[in-house]
């Protein structure tokens, strides 16, 4: 049997593809020509998973479903997916082999805000359209990059507006140490102090602490009426089991900004879990139609869904608001996309409707305030179509579009 | 006056932790002067060996008290025979050889149960202490610590079994020439090492959570307790658990976890400048 070199090539090229998560066969992609790319930098493993292989799931099913429908502008969307292992360095690493190597139409991507902050600059330099598609602390200006999760005043300032009538008003603070949780947790003295409420103490942890005991006793010495976790990955997770373990869950309520978004509340058993406060865009409880086709096709194409979070969900309204703008601008002309970006477009997600707003390219979404209850996020409130008003406050893209920052509010 | 019992028993547990954690390393580094890079990755198995058997239903207390130590102690067999003993001597390329095998077994690890946090709930519901709540099951490692190292005590100071394994490690050739194999005393002190790695890994579990990379955070710790402990396995351990346990929980207290565990590895350096032989070289010498 005689095997070319260049068939080799082939077969190895393709194989490889799909082994980097291109969700579509190699020969259907060059029948139809030239397909559109639509890169993604997320952790598949490591510290961060919880958070990120959902979200790689939610990116292939976004772009499967675009191209059974025939695909965008009559091309076929091919993913270039990269797994940043938990592991910023990779982040650069792989933002600039999008950006030169695989010359990527839009980059969906980035989990951390330590990460979006590691690659922002490089897609802003490249000029390569960049959305990036996780709850965050907001305040990032940036005419090249579109955030479609939710900001502190979307879901801090429900979340701790409902803590404050219900508990009493003062507050122990405890967040992940970089620039998520540290800004986050500005907005938490901004918006507890705004409701006449008091932060007793504000405590930081880098990602890799796992042990809690003397912050559990010293909370316990402040005495506050309630506790807000902004804690971040796979090893914080210690601090919910340790904070049940003593028994605190009995004793000092607690919210987080962060908690259900990594699916904690099915890590931790119900009685661990149970009575913590949540703010977020998503629950699968969720009625809307939109919601139950969302995870019908996901069981369909993954066997189930408990996968299913905050931030998958997230990712895939991210990028069918991307998907929404290429139809609306009828071209990927770097100029035409951000006009349309900015034309208000809008779409049905599993979360309700998802609305980009012009000025700050931020999404107006609805919002949920959530108690765990038997591992599952029930709905114990509804707002609808909270705009970003934080960033809104900083940002206004269309007066200056060459903005290229990220504000933070001043306490 | 509840806080001070909180904050005194929140530095006893730190105590138990150093303690738990090195007490593998001790042995092996203080007796048999082998620097196991792998000794992190040992107690990493221990725990994720005592969930594997949890979410299988086992008995918790008996994986962590009996499975985790088998488990980790037949490794332990198998590094030393395959790897460890051929290079008895040779410092750095023991070092070398183990930094390898922590990363195989990482790598490995990873292959089966993912790169991913698992972790299961202690089984020890939690008491009140005056005002104050307490996690029980943090008890249990102070009393599963304190029962360790009265055991080494014992097996080291009063049994033939501990006097050989002393006597061995002091002088090879005097051991070999009464009749005892330095080889099989070698070769069963690092088993029972990597044992007490693998129950420590066990106990810890339910507390901490684990991932593949779990052990690095062991690693450090340990080294610095048994570094700074010095040439008496035992004394040297314990006393340089109170101390650094001490300082990192008070630090801890007074401002946050980081904080802490900066100043106890930024005192750890000065007390090795002032006390290059480690704590029991310069007191408690001739303690087992």
């Amino acid at each position: 049997m005689s095997f070319s070199r260049r068939q080799f090539l082939a077969g190895t090229g393709s194989a490889g593809l799909t082994a980097l998560g291109a969700t579509i066969p190699f020969e259907m992609v060059l029948a139809q020509g030239a397909p559109i790319k639509l890169g993604s930098i997320l952790d598949n493993s490591g510290n961060l998973d919880a958070y990120g292989k959902p979200m790689v799931m939610a990116t292939t099913l976004a772009a499967e479903e675009i191209n059974a429908a025939g695909g965008l502008l009559g091309r076929k969307i091919q993913v270039v997916q990269y797994d940043s292992q938990s592991d910023i360095a990779l982040y650069t690493k792989y933002a600039q082999q999008l950006t030169r190597d695989d010359k990527v139409d839009v980059t969906h991507g980035g989990i951390t805000s330590a990460s979006r902050e590691a690659i922002r600059q490089t897609f802003h330099r490249a000029n390569s359209l960049y959305f990036y598609n996780v709850l965050y602390e907001g305040g990032v200006c940036d005419r090249n990059i579109v955030c479609t999760g939710t900001t502190p005043a979307q879901a801090v300032e429900p979340i701790v507006e409902v803590a404050l009538k219900q508990w009493g008003n003062t507050a122990y603070v405890l967040a992940a140490d970089y620039n998520y949780g540290q800004i986050t947790s500005k907005w938490l003295t901004h918006y507890i102090t705004k409701g006449g409420g008091k932060v007793l103490q504000t405590n930081f942890f880098p990602l890799d602490v796992s042990d809690f005991g003397s912050t559990i006793a010293k909370i316990q010495q402040e005495k506050p009426k309630f506790v807000v976790a902004a804690l971040v990955g796979g090893a914080h997770m210690s601090f919910f089991r340790q904070w049940a373990a003593s028994g605190m869950n009995k004793k000092i309520p607690l919210c987080s900004t962060t908690f259900g978004v990594g699916n904690e509340h099915l890590a931790l058993s119900a009685a661990e879990g149970d009575g913590i406060l949540i703010a977020g865009n998503y629950s699968q409880e969720n009625t809307n139609p939109a919601n139950k086709d969302f995870l019908a096709k996901w069981g369909k194409r993954f066997g189930n869904t408990k996968l299913v979070h905050e931030i998958a969900v997230s990712q895939y309204q991210g990028i069918m608001l991307w998907a929404a703008c290429v139809k609306k601008a009828g071209s990927l002309d770097r100029e035409k996309m951000l006009a349309a970006i900015e034309s208000g477009v809008s779409i049905q997600g599993p979360g309700g409707t998802v609305t980009l707003d012009p000025k700050t390219h931020h999404a107006i979404l609805d919002i949920n305030v959530m108690e765990v209850k038997n591992q599952k996020l029930t709905i114990k409130q509804q707002f609808k179509a909270r705009p970003p008003s934080d960033t809104l406050q900083f940002c206004d893209l269309q007066k200056n579009p060459k903005d290229n920052k990220q504000y933070e509010v001043k306490i | 006056m509840d806080y001070a019992a909180v904050v005194l028993l929140e530095i006893i547990y730190m105590i138990a932790f150093l303690a738990l954690t090195s007490a593998g390393l001790a042995v092996v580094f203080g007796m048999m002067r082998v620097i196991n890079l792998a000794h992190g990755e040992f107690v990493m198995i221990g725990g994720y060996t005592t969930i594997a058997c949890a979410k299988a239903d086992i008995n918790i207390y008996f994986a962590m008290l009996v499975i985790s130590p088998l488990v980790v102690g037949i490794l332990g067999l198998l590094v030393e025979r395959l790897v460890v003993r051929h290079l008895y001597g040779r410092m750095i390329d023991t070092m070398l050889a183990t930094w390898g095998l922590s990363l195989l077994m990482v790598g490995i690890i990873t292959f089966i149960f993912g790169n991913t946090a698992v972790s299961v709930p202690a089984p020890i519901p939690g008491y009140e202490l005056g005002e104050f709540q307490m996690g029980g099951y943090n008890l249990f490692i102070i009393g599963i610590a304190t029962l360790l190292i009265i055991c080494m005590w014992l097996v080291m100071r009063f049994t033939r079994l501990g006097l050989v394994a002393r006597g061995a490690m002091q002088s090879a050739d005097v051991a070999s020439s009464l009749g005892y194999d330095p080889k099989r005393v070698y070769m069963w002190t690092f088993t029972v090492g990597a044992a007490l790695s693998g129950l420590a890994g066990g106990v810890l579990a339910p507390l901490t959570g684990l991932l593949p990379s779990s052990g690095g955070a062991y690693i450090a710790k340990a080294f610095i307790t048994v570094i700074t402990g010095g040439a008496a396995v035992i004394t040297g351990t314990l006393s340089s658990s109170v101390i650094f346990g001490t300082i990192n929980q008070l630090v801890s207290f007074g401002s946050t976890p980081v904080i802490g565990e900066i100043v106890m590895l930024a005192f750890a350096v000065v007390l090795l400048r002032l006390m290059p032989q480690g704590i029991t070289g310069r007191f408690f010498r001739n303690a087992p």
